[in-house]
This record gives C-alpha cells, structure tokens and sequence, in this order.
C-alpha cells in the first residue's frame, strides 16, 4: 500500500515537473502573475529608475517578458504605465532635494516631443537591427567615458 | 553661445526621443549626452531626464488605455512595490557624490549595452 502511494506520488510529481514550467502553476486563473514575481520586478524597477534618473523600461519590459510571460507589445505599454507613477514620484524626491534646471529640462523635452513623434513613425518602416547595434556601441562608448 | 546651447540640448532631446520612440531607453542618450556636453552634473542631468519622460509618457498612456494595451493585473502590484523602490533608488541617489553616481551610471550603460547585444543574438537564432 505505502509502496503503490509512494509510486503514485512519484509519478504525480514527474508528471507536475514534466507539464509546469517554472513558478507558473496551473490552477486554471493563468491571467494572474505571480505576485512575489511582480514585486521583485517593481522593487528593481523602481530602485534603477529612481537611482540612474533611467532604465526603469530597460528593466521592465523584459522582466514582463520573460518572468511573466506577457506579449511584447502588451508589456510595452504597460511599462510606461508601471514607469510614470514611479517617474513623478523620484522626479518629486529629485526637485525637493533642488536636483532640477528648468531651462535644460524644457529645451530637452521639447526635442523630445518630436523625436518621439519621428521614432514612432519610424518604428514601422526601419529595419532596427542597425539602429539596435549603433545603440549598443553608444551605451558602451559612453559609459566608458564615464567611468573614466 | 546660448543659440548654441538651445541647438544641442533640442538636438540631445530629438535623438533620445527617436529612439524611444522606436521602443529602447532614451534615458540612455540624453543622460551621457548632457553630462559629456553640457555637463549641469550627474543628478541634474538624471533630474532632466525624468521631467522629460513624463508629458511623452502621459499621451502615449492616453493612446494605450484608449486600445487596451495595458495589463493593469500585472501592472497594479508592480507600481506598488515599484514606488517603495522609486522613493529608496532616489533617496540613495540624492545622498550619493556626483562623481560616484556617474560612475555608476556608466556601469549601469555597459551593462545595458551588453543585454542589447545578447538579447540581438538571441532574436537572430529566434527569427
């Protein structure tokens, strides 16, 4: 008896490690992320953002992606809605502690505001491979030059 | 010498906006750009950062809550945890020495810089 139990249970749990992938149990409401996962991700998120001023999408997008299983496109845009309530909260901390030039911030959004206008019409047209590697030589050439 | 100003500051937002437009970290533009030339130092270039992330941000909210594009399930306890870590990631930031702060700012770049390239390898074997 103990035995066949045993048996059963081994089989039962080969059969759970074969079929669940990772901490995604199937308890049929698969919509709900797990929530120790979204914490952390908020946690790091946060903390990147609120220390480098950036990077808080950088870290977001592919934490939703690959922790949490979320579309790409869907992750995208629920980014930005993670990422602006943490923005205004650490812009707030940044202004009190009388980090802020208004006149740098206002001539930078305002080239901002059509640059993002160009890179979404551009989004569907360029091929982005080229852009992605002139991107990442960017990032290293200047964080070297800034560590040193 | 301000005209110039005006030109480089318009020039360093327009090339962080294309490229966030186009879906990656403008923070990772505009940041070094204004550091390396304008240089108003580590926190306030950080500071004009953030500022500016948020009238973009605002509409492009607009247009995806308009589609439904948003996952407010797995968006709600991200924020909430988010914004402990948003207050604690400025607090340490604002406590912390320019010159180290930039520092860390280029770690944080290279290290970025290496997931683009791995995450592109990784896309090439996929598609």
């Amino acid at each position: 008896m103990t035995g066949q139990t045993g048996k059963n249970m081994e089989q039962d749990g080969d059969m759970g490690n074969g079929k669940v992938r990772g901490p995604v149990r199937e308890t049929g409401r698969r919509k709900r992320p797990n929530f120790l996962l979204c914490a952390v991700i908020g946690l790091v998120t946060g903390l990147a953002n609120g220390l480098f001023g950036s990077g808080g999408g950088t870290i977001a997008v592919p934490a939703m992606v690959h922790l949490l299983k979320a579309e790409e496109h869907r992750a995208h845009a629920t980014a930005i809605a993670v990422i602006l309530p943490l923005t205004v909260v650490s812009s707030v901390f940044y202004i009190t502690k009388g980090y802020v030039d208004w006149g740098i911030t206002i001539k930078a959004t305002l080239g901002g505001l059509a640059g993002g206008y160009i890179g979404a019409k551009l989004l569907n047209r360029c091929p982005d491979k080229l852009l992605r590697r002139i991107f990442a030589a960017f990032m290293a050439a200047a964080g070297l030059k800034m560590i040193f | 010498m301000n005209n110039w100003n005006w030109i480089v500051l318009f020039l360093a937002g327009l090339a962080s906006g294309i490229v966030s437009g186009m879906g990656m970290g403008g923070g990772a533009i505009l940041i070094p750009v204004l550091v390396l030339v304008a240089n108003p130092g580590q926190h306030i270039a950080q500071s004009v950062n953030l500022l500016y992330f948020i009238p973009t941000a605002v509409v492009a909210l607009v247009i995806h809550i308009r589609n439904k594009s948003i996952d407010f399930r797995m968006a709600v306890p991200i924020i909430i945890f988010g914004l402990a870590g948003a207050l604690a990631g400025s607090w340490i930031a604002a406590s912390m020495d320019a010159g180290l702060l930039r520092k860390f700012f280029g770690g944080f770049l290279l290290a970025m810089s290496a997931y683009e390239m791995f995450r592109k390898g990784r896309n090439n074997g996929g598609k």
